[in-house]
């Protein structure tokens, strides 16, 4: 697999150089909206991967991201009325992260204690969150605008100045996060449980792990990643809209499933997911191709489908995903 | 405590289920540096012996003595931490994760928030060597050979100290190889002090690897006895028994043509395993062929490739002429019959009413279908006609099958299967769990459909049944046929011997 | 099955919708307003005039079809969550047939609904293949799908795409469709609601009385028995899927020709979602399907006045439903709010999510 990385690192830059060569503008700007654009898709990715490593199918991550995106905005637009901005942000960042996590928390609980289907359950998330955000949404507030950070004297760079180091501080949160949950999964007692536990609980559950805490703990931490990417929404759009998620929880999924559940893999899925947004919304402006930029934007679904269905791609999920326990 | 305290004493231990007693009044001594086997044919009740010793299940009645003092049934974190390891038939491994990961999971050894891999690598590499089982503690699981996972399940066991270890169908999963090298780690391990508890239903292991041991029949134990002191015979004895005389008036068989030929038959399990090895075999019409076997040796593949439900991977079978093909429906066709061994699973329908269930293959023909419109009337007359003439005791044809007894189920699946004519019966485990007077009821039925002139095929785990029903016994052992006897002329102990691998 | 039992089993769904409005209430009254009134204002707009009926038959026919796609999955044991891609796929074909051919009425209209349901059926179809040959969890590909279908349908109406309407300038719609395919309505009552209404019955015969409802039925209450009994799972599985999609694509074909007049993307996000909560109010039975959509069609016709009464927002709605679809998943939930005894609710165990995988 590093062969494979290195190799797609190396196509990639070489692809950048030669576009760049042909059309800078362009390129800068799809390249740098491709990493925009990813931010809240590795951050929403990463939530479904927590949840379905210790077991859970999350398909309520949809619904997360909005709740969290509409507590964050609110949080911070009242926040601002008293203090400043930046810490009237830090009020949002927390409000986006605690609802989402509750909202997993809920998840957690809906499959432990009352036996849900998990699928159902993630369903009621979205729905509920799409009605709850539109019912108590009120027209006319505002939020303190989310900072760019660009680096000084980084940014300058040609093209990967502006693709790199010229963001919104969630977007560098993101692949922060990306290091932190894989170091947590493969170095520490936490992931080394959470893999077992969503690959075959009663394996961990005949040597004392408590798998229905960790079920319940690893929601929240999904639910707290999730209310991030609400945020990195926000840090885009400033304000919020009615059903601003779009499907992107939907798309998390597929980022999930296509980097093969692990943090390195959701990462390369989002930059490629954001990628052919990028190219596709670069493309509604300018045609610079006979192809329809709406088939740019197919290619990532059907590309998901196809890792799926091909067996020995090693789109494997963990194995007891979407399970109920049966304790004995 | 004194040296000759048992390491554990079980005394009077009763379990029921709802509709069985699963243990009736065990009792079991184990000894330090013992091993002792827990023999006894599927459904005997030595899991459920074990998961209370364990503490998975709690006994209804009598009680657990460890070290000579009574112990309270906590669920199995409690009986790890009391010295009592157990490695069960489906292995509790992550298969992802390394040899070493999943022997310290639970506990394992921490550097500030990191999971120190290097100290727990170091500790399994340390207790393999102490005992002997040699593994690499970096290899990830579900690449290793059956055999080496078996061997981490026990180095697990260690891991957390266990004193006592219960072994549940070790050797149902391995190879022959395998399972000589499982049977020498277990000598080793008696010998550093361990008692052991190993379970089987293979004769030959039990006699080349246990010191004492416990037989158990129908939930009871019918004997303990020294391994020394024991045959691969008298053991068989104990282990199927004769207590259940069954009686079926049978006249002698009028076999005619061949009905079923298989050739070099080869089948192998969903893992790739080849568990049928060249299987030639020939049922007449008019006759009963019962194969002989331990369960596990090739019995379910060679059934489900005669009938179409498995692929044949090499060799072929034919009915009435015509190859066997990878479908179900066109070997029904042919005049097939057949009664599954796993009748909740794979032989019913739980939710549907009798009635849909007596029709669940036959519901697309006339007269229960035309042009794809299911035909009510039909349907239930037949079901009316059905469970008067087959005795199913029910309330109603509509009363769902899942609410059925054992006995009752399987009579809906006999009279399915049975009340056309057929060229082929295929019956497997036909009467497993089943009440006395059901056992009666089916037997007669088979042997009907022989006198009609099918050719029947009977695959049973009891010598009783085989006895009383076949015209002529194969004997099946690790996916050969290695005897086919006159029932006339042979003993049951020379078919237990076959059927442990001897003769 | 005896009437006790059959009133038995309204018991779930019925307190479910009980609690889903009891919790809009409480809602309402915490946004300061009166949720008597709300839901006056609800009802009058659902139920109060003729014209809010048919509102209500209008919003309440996708629905039907939607609800049916998702209940006959059910049946075979499928999860077709897709119902959004199908639902548009539907749309747009019958959006093309409506303006492309001429034809005469009695023929135009059936062959632009089956079409669009065709459409739809390759979408299913793909899903149930992909499961039953390669594993794919059905849940994960309809999702995905949903997004090729919306992606898709873009294209074919947008500026570049085969059907774009010339006359809409940057607008990405199809040409209105011909007066010979438009669903008419009878008065306040549309043609489309009886169209639905007709599915729903078909769909109840099928499953009740044909042998394809049996070995649809029999593969998804156990797939091992269907297998030794002669069914072919992967046959099955590829049948009910596609069928599914077909209900969900007609349905976006009667949006199309008997409300929007032409196709036009994005309309009607969530109905997938509302196939869920429809479907499993209806317990899966597809007679059951229709009062059930009605119901939640009404909320939503009747949302309007209620938000010109009182301020509350019509997408109290989803919020209500949302309480509606959890409950009557999950009845030890309701049996816990209404200290019931165990056996005052009858419930059948829903659970589908068994891995993404193999």
């Amino acid at each position: 697999m590093i062969t494979l990385g290195r190799g797609l690192t190396l196509f990639t830059i070489v692809a950048l150089t030669i576009s760049y060569q042909i059309d800078d503008i362009q390129t800068t700007a799809v390249a740098a909206r491709t990493v925009r654009e990813a931010a809240p898709l590795i951050l929403a990715g990463l939530c479904g991967l927590v949840s379905e490593r210790s077991g859970i199918i999350n398909i309520g991550i949809e619904g997360q991201m909005l709740l969290a995106a509409f507590c964050g905005f609110l949080g911070a637009s009242y926040a601002v009325e008293s203090m400043g901005s930046t810490p009237a942000l830090l009020v949002g960042v927390l409000a986006a992260m605690a609802v989402a996590a509750v909202a997993g928390l809920f998840l957690a609980w809906t499959s432990i204690k009352l036996r849900m289907d998990q699928i159902i359950a993630g369903t009621v998330i979205n729905i509920f969150a799409i009605g709850a955000t539109s019912f108590f949404f009120a027209q006319g507030r505002t939020m303190p605008k989310v900072p760019n950070w660009s680096v000084p004297g980084l940014d300058e760079w040609p093209l990967v100045g502006r693709m790199l180091f010229d963001h919104g501080p969630f977007t560098y949160l993101a692949i922060l996060v990306v290091a932190i949950v894989h170091v947590a999964l493969f170095h520490t007692r936490w992931g080394l449980r959470t893999r077992a536990v969503g690959e075959h609980p009663s394996a961990a559950d005949t040597v004392g792990v408590r798998i229905f805490r960790l079920r319940y703990v690893n929601l929240a931490i999904g639910g707290a990643l999730a209310g991030l990417a609400g945020m990195a929404l926000l840090q885009s759009a400033s304000v919020f809209n009615r059903g601003m998620t779009n499907g992107k929880g939907f798309i998390a999924l597929a980022v999930m499933i296509i980097g093969r559940w692990r943090p390195g893999g959701v990462l390369a899925a989002a930059v490629l997911f954001g990628f052919f947004n990028a190219l596709q919304a670069q493309l509604q402006f300018k045609q610079a191709f006979d192809i329809p930029p709406q088939f740019f934007g197919m290619i990532p679904f059907v590309l998901t489908i196809a890792v799926l269905a091909a067996a020995g791609l090693s789109a494997r999920p963990p194995a007891a995903v979407g399970q109920h326990y049966e304790t004995e | 405590m004194t040296n000759d305290t048992p390491l554990l004493e079980a005394r009077g231990l009763t379990k029921r289920f709802p509709g069985v007693i699963a243990n009736d009044q065990v009792d079991l001594v184990l000894h330090r540096g013992e091993i002792l086997g827990l023999l006894g044919e599927n459904g005997a009740g030595k899991s459920t012996l074990v998961k209370m010793l364990f503490g998975i299940h709690q006994p209804d009645e009598g009680e657990i003595l460890l070290r000579g003092e009574r112990i309270t049934n906590d669920g199995p974190g409690e009986s790890i931490a009391r010295g009592i390891s157990m490695v069960h038939q489906h292995f509790q491994l992550v298969p992802p994760l390394t040899v070493a990961e999943n022997i310290v999971l639970g506990a394992e050894p921490v550097r500030g928030l990191r999971f120190d891999k290097g100290a727990a690598n170091d500790r399994v590499r340390e207790i393999s060597e102490r005992y002997g089982l040699t593994v690499e503690p970096t290899d990830v699981v579900e690449q290793l050979p059956v055999g080496l996972q078996q061997r981490v399940e026990i180095l697990k066991a260690l891991y957390r100290g266990a004193e006592l270890l219960i072994l549940d169908e070790p050797t149902a999963v391995l190879t022959p190889q395998e399972t000589d090298e499982l049977l020498a780690i277990l000598r080793d391990l008696a010998a550093t002090g361990v008692g052991i508890i190993f379970i089987t239903h293979k004769l030959r292991e039990v006699l080349d690897v246990t010191d004492r041991v416990t037989v158990l029949r129908r939930g009871k134990s019918v004997g303990t006895v020294a391994t020394a002191e024991a045959t691969s015979a008298s053991l068989a004895e104990l282990m199927v028994g004769r207590s259940v005389v069954l009686r079926v008036d049978k006249t002698a068989a009028e076999p005619s043509e061949p009905v079923l030929t298989t050739s070099e038959l080869r089948v192998r399990d969903d893992r790739k395993r080849e568990l049928v090895s060249g299987v030639d075999l020939e049922v007449r019409s008019g006759e009963i062929l019962g194969i002989a076997g331990v369960e596990g040796n090739g019995q379910r593949e060679l059934v489900e490739a005669v009938t179409g439900v498995r692929p044949i991977h090499a060799g072929h079978a034919t009915i009435v002429g015509q190859r066997v093909a990878h479908d179900p429906r066109s070997v029904r066709e042919l005049g097939v019959a057949y009664i599954p061994e796993d009748r909740e699973r794979d032989g019913l329908v739980g939710v549907y009413s009798i009635a849909d269930n007596l029709v669940l293959t036959s519901y697309h023909t006339a007269p229960f279908a035309r042009t794809g419109v299911r035909q009510f009337p039909a349907i239930r007359q037949l079901a009316t006609k059905l469970v008067e003439r087959f005795d199913v005791r029910t309330p109603s044809i509509e009363t769902p099958v899942s609410s059925l007894s054992g006995g009752n189920k399987q009579k809906v699946i006999v009279a399915r299967e049975l009340s056309v004519e057929n060229q082929l019966v295929v019956a497997s485990q036909p009467t497993r769990g089943v009440d006395v007077g059901s056992i009666e009821f089916i037997h007669q039925q088979l042997i009907d459909a022989r006198d009609k002139g099918a050719a029947v095929l009977l695959v049973s785990a009891e010598l009783d049944e085989i006895f009383a029903l076949a015209d002529r016994i194969a004997v099946i052992y690790e996916g050969r046929i290695v005897a086919e006897l006159d029932p006339n002329t042979t003993s049951r102990e020379e078919v237990g011997l076959y059927m442990a691998g001897g003769g | 099955m005896g009437d006790a039992s059959w009133l038995r089993q309204l018991v779930l769904p019925a307190l479910a919708v009980v609690l889903g409005l009891f919790a809009g209430a409480l809602l309402i009254l915490i946004s300061g307003d009166n949720p008597l009134t709300a839901y006056g204002g609800l009802l009058e707009g659902a139920l109060g005039s003729w014209e809010g009926v048919g509102r209500t038959l209008d919003k309440a026919t996708p629905l039907v079809m939607g609800g049916l796609a998702v209940a006959f999955a059910f049946k075979a044991g499928l999860f077709n969550i897709g119902g959004q891609g199908q639902l548009l796929l539907g749309a747009a074909f019958a959006g093309w047939v409506g303006y492309f051919f001429d034809l005469p009425a009695i023929i135009h209209i059936p062959f632009a609904l089956i079409v669009g349901g065709l459409a739809a059926s390759v979408l299913g179809a793909t899903a149930g293949l992909l499961k039953a040959t390669r594993g794919t969890h059905e849940v994960i590909s309809t999702i995905m799908l949903n997004f090729v279908a919306a992606n898709f349908t873009e294209w074919l109406v947008s500026r570049d795409g085969p059907w774009n309407d010339p006359d809409g300038g940057a607008l990405a719609r199809t040409p209105e469709i011909l007066p010979s395919a438009e669903l008419p309505r009878i008065g306040d009552l549309p043609v489309g609601f009886l169209v639905a209404v007709a599915a729903a019955a078909l769909m109840w015969w099928v499953v009740r009385k044909s042998t394809l409802g049996f070995e649809i039925q029999t593969v998804g209450a156990n797939p091992r028995a269907a297998k030794y009994a002669g069914i072919s799972v992967t046959r099955i599985t590829v049948v009910a899927m596609g069928i599914s999609a077909f209900l969900a694509g007609v349905g976006g074909a009667i949006q199309t020709l008997g409300v929007n007049g032409r196709f036009e993307p994005g309309f009607n996000t969530g109905l997938g979602f509302d196939g869920i909560t429809i479907a499993l109010l209806a317990r899966t039975n597809s007679l059951a399907v229709v009062p059930a959509a009605l119901l939640i069609g009404a909320l939503d016709a009747g949302s309007t006045l209620m938000q010109s009464r009182t301020d509350v927002e019509p997408e109290i709605i989803s919020v209500i439903q949302a309480f509606i679809l959890f409950f009557v998943a999950a009845p030890s939930a309701v049996r816990w709010l209404l200290r019931l005894r165990a056996d005052a609710i009858e419930s059948d165990d829903m659970q589908l999510a068994s891995g993404w995988g193999a």
